[in-house]
């Protein structure tokens, strides 16, 4: 993203810099692109052992009302997610939906027993606080946390190096939320992420982010891993990135994201629709789509990025599709992308062809991830 | 050795140049991943589009740095992409070329100036 005018800095800005980390514009925040290791080998260290990621660019908000049940039913209005029916102390994950049934934002939403703490992207952070402002205040409060950095801790040894600052978190399970003291600062606490990987992210109070950050990279098992490898680590987990692989116009069924439409809030349910657009997706649901978003897996070695179009045959035809992310996967050591194809053309094992620098090279249609997840359950 | 701007290296062998990208390239690229190389016996001209090269960031051209011949390509390269970060001045050349006037390498720079040149 380009931008002209200054850069705000996250609390782990001096902290990156000193670790030799080339620094670039995202979203408004100078952030690091990579540190010395690389991205193929960030990548690599973070599936095999942990990676640290600074997220603080996200917004971070907290919805407050007289219950937590008057606050989801709120929040209800904007998203098409079960949020009342979320246990206390889990998290899920869900998106802002518009009129027309498109996704305006993906999130992560948390029962916090007396409130609910939101996570949204930082490109769109401005217009999602302005949404939730508009819908829900006054009966609900939207807090902006300002101070407060959020990380990422994420790998097969995530576990084994947070659980020598809290050995709490090792009872955690996939989507638990708690609030924990790290080095004396309260964080919260939650095992998810955004790598296909076990893990942890946690809001820190911004005074204390580089001491936690620094405890944990005196640890062997981790590493500061950069957006580069954040960006092919996402991909390889089929995980989407907003404003390239969902947006504005993109119905969710289209993007593969029933499963994130609890059936309570879908035709029938006990809670149907009431959010933006709930007749779209009620169509797309009972009729089917036009196209749906699939792994693609490039038979040779050339990469096929965002925009690449995808036909049905290696000569003439009709555009078909096209690749919505698309690089390099070091974990599958080989090409990988995501996109949309026709609906017909989707099944898992379908060849295509991607177009690149003007030739038509072989792919086939995979399932998504293309990396097994590996969460703890 | 001459280097272009374009972070490219040439350097003489008998009566063929070879070609390859300088550490400074292969450092800003990143961890390359994929490389296409042309065919041999093409013609090619000066600036003309010969080689692809795909880092783990974005993908980028290798430049004819003469009027000429492709003679021979590192086939190598397209098993090993990435010795193109671990050796760029060495095994990992991309091509090399018959050219068709050795003097159009009076144009490029010495090691001092791409020194200079890249800061």
């Amino acid at each position: 993203m380009a931008e002209t005018g200054d850069l705000e800095h996250t609390p782990l800005f001096d902290l990156h810099v000193e670790l030799g980390a080339k620094m670039v514009p995202f979203a408004g925040y100078s952030m690091p692109v990579q540190y010395p290791l690389g991205v193929m080998k960030e990548h690599l260290h973070c599936r095999g052992q942990a990676g640290l990621f600074d997220v603080s660019h996200m917004g971070q908000v907290i919805l407050r009302g007289e219950s937590y049940d008057a606050v989801a039913n709120a929040f209800e209005q904007l998203v098409p997610m079960d949020v009342v029916g979320l246990d206390a102390d889990k998290q899920r994950y869900g998106f802002f939906t518009n009129d027309e049934g498109g996704i305006e934002d993906d999130l992560m939403f948390a029962n916090r027993g007396d409130h609910l703490f939101v996570v949204v992207n930082a490109a769109c952070k401005e217009a999602d606080i302005a949404r939730m402002k508009a819908a829900l205040e006054p009966a609900v409060t939207v807090e902006v946390v300002t101070d407060r950095a959020l990380i990422a801790l994420q790998g097969p040894a995530a576990e084994a190096a947070l659980a020598r600052l809290h050995p709490f978190v090792a009872n955690m399970t996939f989507m638990d939320v708690v609030t924990a003291n790290l080095l004396d600062a309260e964080c919260w606490i939650s095992r998810s992420g955004y790598t296909g990987e076990d893990g942890f992210e946690i809001s820190v109070p911004s005074d204390m982010a580089e001491a936690l950050c620094r405890a944990l990279l005196e640890m062997v098992e981790v590493e500061p891993i950069g957006l580069g490898a954040r960006d092919s680590l996402r991909l390889e987990a089929g995980l989407c990135l907003y404003g390239n692989d969902i947006d504005a116009t993109t119905n969710p069924v289209e993007a593969g994201l029933t499963w994130a439409m609890q059936k309570v809030r879908r035709a029938g349910g006990d809670r149907e629709g009431g959010f933006p657009g709930a007749p779209h997706i009620f169509s797309a649901l009972a009729e089917g789509v036009a196209q749906k978003r699939v792994g693609f897996l490039p038979q040779g070695r050339a990469p096929m990025r965002a925009g690449t179009p995808i036909f049905a045959s290696q000569e003439g035809g009709e555009q078909i599709g096209s690749v919505t992310s698309g690089g390099f996967g070091p974990s599958v050591n080989g090409p990988v992308a995501m996109g949309y194809v026709g609906s017909i053309h989707a099944a898992t094992g379908t060849e295509l062809y991607g177009e690149v620098r003007g030739k038509r090279m072989p792919l086939t249609v995979a399932k998504l991830p293309l990396i097994p997840a590996n969460f703890k359950r | 050795m001459k280097f272009t701007e374009e972070h490219e290296w040439l350097r003489v062998e008998g009566d063929v140049v070879v070609v390859g990208v300088t550490a400074h390239a292969a450092e800003q690229l990143g961890d390359v991943v994929f490389v296409e190389l042309p065919e041999v016996d093409t013609e090619v001209s000066k600036d003309d589009e010969v080689c692809v090269i795909e880092s783990v960031k974005a993908a980028s051209d290798i430049l004819a740095p003469l009027d000429g011949e492709i003679v021979e390509v590192n086939e190598a390269l397209v098993d090993e992409p990435g010795k193109v970060n671990e050796d760029p001045i060495g095994d990992a050349w991309f091509f090399k070329m018959k050219a068709a006037d050795l003097s159009q390498m009076d144009d490029y720079m010495d090691e001092a100036a791409y020194n200079d040149f890249i800061g």
